[in-house]
């Protein structure tokens, strides 16, 4: 069927395309749309490698340098190498580049232990020097003299995934809700509704943080990673649910419902395997660009001093200590690379989600 | 020319008529009166809700506001006792919730632990300059994200178009966290701006209202509120672009343009009106965002205002401080959405027929 032969197919007939391969093909015209996923594809890997990618651990401190400004790699010759930075005597946070006495960064060296994918032990990174004495610090070093570049990536696991986790827990529990909410009506939708209203009608961050005050403010990163997850979501899925209802409302109506209810299928099946895939292009589109929201929910808590702690890394934790004190922030502006890592990944999510939207758009 | 317009008018009323007798007899002929009666009904069991909420919520917090001088050496048990008991602490929460709302049914909201005097008055004080901040930022958002809505329309697929799609996803991708920062290291840097407050120091405690201490406010608002309009501008911007299109591919506009009308008068008159109708709706969504962005940027700016308050009450556990906030921000939204509705129901018959 695949490869009929060429004498009996006339060349201008071909199998119709499937709604995916429509929706791939319109999605591959948007140039904006694969940067966007482009960009997003390497972010994420980075996240997952993050302690193969970052040259340190997000815990090591480099108590000679503190704040110290980030270094350019350049070529001496066919090698890539970094100047040697030496503290200025009797002046704080001030750091002298040797370009006369440089270092040669090479590639995958053994540095801190880490677990590759959360399960490998190992000691090998992507880049570094050799000389314990001389490290390379790409983005800087912040008021502990911790590895701003390393803190990045590292922090990027967290920020990143939480949007991930959080959609789908979202998508998951907006999708069924609304999805069981549409299809019996009656009282059942009228009181899950009355329920999405409320927590709607709260402006969101003041009910975030309510949420959050009820639970320790002490917590462990992993506990408040859940908890932030859990809490977004607890609000995410109201709105997720109503448009769902309002979808289900319709598709409940069609034909092929009507003909699996007439084959005796449960109701609960009909849900899940009838209506809701009906709903999936809406779905998709609506979940990259509510991706964001879960990132900078994760943002702002961690940086209102209520969200992840120290000594773990995450982006909002990182603006809270760059913020902490003006004056460093206006001397050390490389502290204010987290909120660029936001900003690129937000965009990206944002391109990716306007390319999606026009192409499952099939009016346009 | 203008009998053009009149012709079109009268059909459009015609046809809503005749589309909406069939309704009438359902509804007894609602109309804006009870409709608005009814709408602002149904904002009383929400309101209900949200504070029965916030109360479970925050009984559910470990500890209470008297936790922290459990360890005071001078505070005897007794006297803890008694303060817990004057704050209703030492009953199960819904009695507690019983006295808070036979209270609040008599319009008092009790008093704040914190601060020791009502929170009526606490947050009046605070709501006003939240008010002040968002409407602020709402009016300079609407202001520009109208008009460059309407060029990047009016000429679409120019140089012009392109530069507002960047700038409006630039704006709609950063966030205002991340926007509120970077303008706060610019007034320190520069020094042009004031970084917290609502006003310089010398005015505190003083009554006395001059122009220089209404300029000294103004000056304390104008980068708080760019950044707080600085996001919901593009979405509204991006909205007027496609409605106007949307309009401007209509049938009434091309046959205004056969007509001979002048581009004009065909994009003013016939065009925009209808373009309007639905930003109405997202006026309520843009007070939702503004709500939530004014709690950030009340938090960059040292803004004394409903997000801050709430910060703190949640920190110190006043209950009936976190309540009240919550219930007061809950009610300017729905004040914000309400206002939304009747305009959105003034503009366009359907609405308020419907319903």
């Amino acid at each position: 069927m695949s490869n009929p032969p060429a004498s009996a197919a006339p060349p201008s007939v071909r199998p119709p395309r499937t709604p995916w391969q429509l929706f791939w093909s319109r999605l591959r015209q948007r140039r904006i749309a694969l940067v966007g996923g482009v960009l997003l594809v390497v972010l994420y890997s980075a996240a997952l490698l993050a302690g193969f990618v970052a040259p340190y651990g997000y815990e090591r401190e480099d108590r000679a340098r503190f704040f110290h400004p980030p270094v350019r790699p350049h070529f001496s010759g066919l090698r890539l190498v970094v100047p040697q930075s030496v503290p200025v005597e009797g002046r704080q946070y001030q750091y002298e580049m040797r370009h006369d006495r440089v270092v040669p960064l090479r590639f995958f060296v053994t540095g801190d232990e880490y677990r590759l994918l959360g399960l490998i032990r190992t000691r090998l990174h992507f880049c570094g020097t050799d000389h314990k004495d001389h490290p390379v610090h790409l983005l800087g070093t912040d008021q502990l003299g911790r590895d701003v570049f390393s803190r990045l990536l590292h922090g990027s696991q967290i920020s990143l995934s939480i949007g991930l986790v959080g959609i789908a827990l979202t998508f998951s529990m907006g999708m069924l809700v609304g999805g069981i909410s549409g299809y019996y009506g009656g009282w059942v939708d009228n009181g899950i509704m009355r329920l999405c209203e409320l927590i709607m009608s709260v402006p969101g961050l003041y009910l975030i943080l309510t949420l959050r005050a009820t639970f320790p403010p002490d917590l462990s990163s992993t506990r408040v990673y859940l908890l932030i997850v859990v809490i977004l979501s607890f609000i995410g899925w109201a709105s997720m649910a109503r448009v769902i209802r309002g979808m289900t409302l319709s598709l409940r109506e069609r034909q092929y419902v009507l003909a699996a209810r007439a084959l005796g299928q449960t109701d609960l099946r009909i849900i899940l395997r009838h209506i809701l895939p009906n709903t999936f292009s809406y779905v998709i589109v609506a979940a990259t660009l509510s991706v964001p929201y879960y990132i900078l929910g994760e943002v702002i808590l961690s940086y209102l001093a209520v969200g992840i702690q120290e000594p773990q890394a995450s982006w909002g934790l990182m603006l809270k200590d760059a913020y902490s004190n003006y004056q460093h922030l206006q001397q050390f502006p490389w502290l204010l690379a987290p909120g660029a890592a936001i900003f690129i990944t937000v965009l990206a999510f944002n391109f990716l989600g306007d390319g999606l939207r026009d192409a499952a758009d099939t009016k346009a | 020319m203008r009998s053009g317009g009149a012709v079109s008018m009268e059909k459009a009323r015609v046809f809503w008529l005749a589309n909406a007798a069939w309704i009438l007899p359902v509804w007894g002929g609602r109309d804006m009166g009870t409709y608005l009666l009814h709408r602002l009904f149904h904002m009383v069991p929400i309101l209900v809700g949200v504070s029965l909420l916030t109360f479970v919520l925050m009984s559910l917090t470990p500890g209470d506001y008297y936790s922290k001088l459990e360890n005071n050496p001078q505070i005897t048990r007794e006297k803890l006792e008694q303060l817990r008991a004057k704050a209703h602490l030492d009953k199960p929460w819904h009695v507690r919730y019983g006295y808070w709302m036979s209270d609040a049914l008599r319009g008092d909201l009790g008093y704040s632990l914190e601060y020791k005097i009502p929170v009526t008055e606490l947050i009046l004080m605070r709501l006003w300059n939240t008010f002040l901040l968002a409407l602020t930022a709402l009016l300079i958002a609407w202001l520009v994200a109208l008009p460059l809505g309407i060029w990047a329309a009016v000429r679409k697929d120019s140089w012009v178009d392109r530069g507002c799609a960047m700038v409006a996803f630039l704006g709609l991708s950063i966030p205002e966290i991340l926007l509120g920062l970077i303008a706060l290291l610019f007034a320190y840097a520069t020094g042009w701006f004031p970084v917290s407050g609502v006003e310089s120091n010398r005015y505190i405690g003083v009554d006395t209202w001059n122009a220089p201490r209404l300029l000294d406010r103004a000056h304390h608002l104008i980068l708080p509120a760019l950044v707080l309009a600085a996001s919901s501008l593009a979405g509204i911007m991006r909205q007027m672009r496609s409605n106007l299109l949307d309009t401007l591919r209509a049938d009434y506009v091309t046959a205004a343009r056969a007509r001979g009308l002048g581009e004009g008068w065909v994009v003013g008159k016939h065009a925009l009106r209808n373009a309007i109708n639905p930003l109405l709706t997202i006026f309520g969504y843009s007070l939702a965002g503004l709500l939530s962005g004014a709690f950030i940027v009340e938090n960059i700016f040292s803004w004394p205002g409903l997000g801050r308050l709430t910060l703190e009450a949640l920190t110190s556990q006043d209950y009936r401080l976190v309540v009240a906030t919550v219930v007061m921000a809950t009610a300017l939204l729905m004040v914000g959405n309400f206002i939304a509705d009747i305009l959105l129901a003034w503009s366009d018959p359907r609405i308020r027929l419907r319903e």
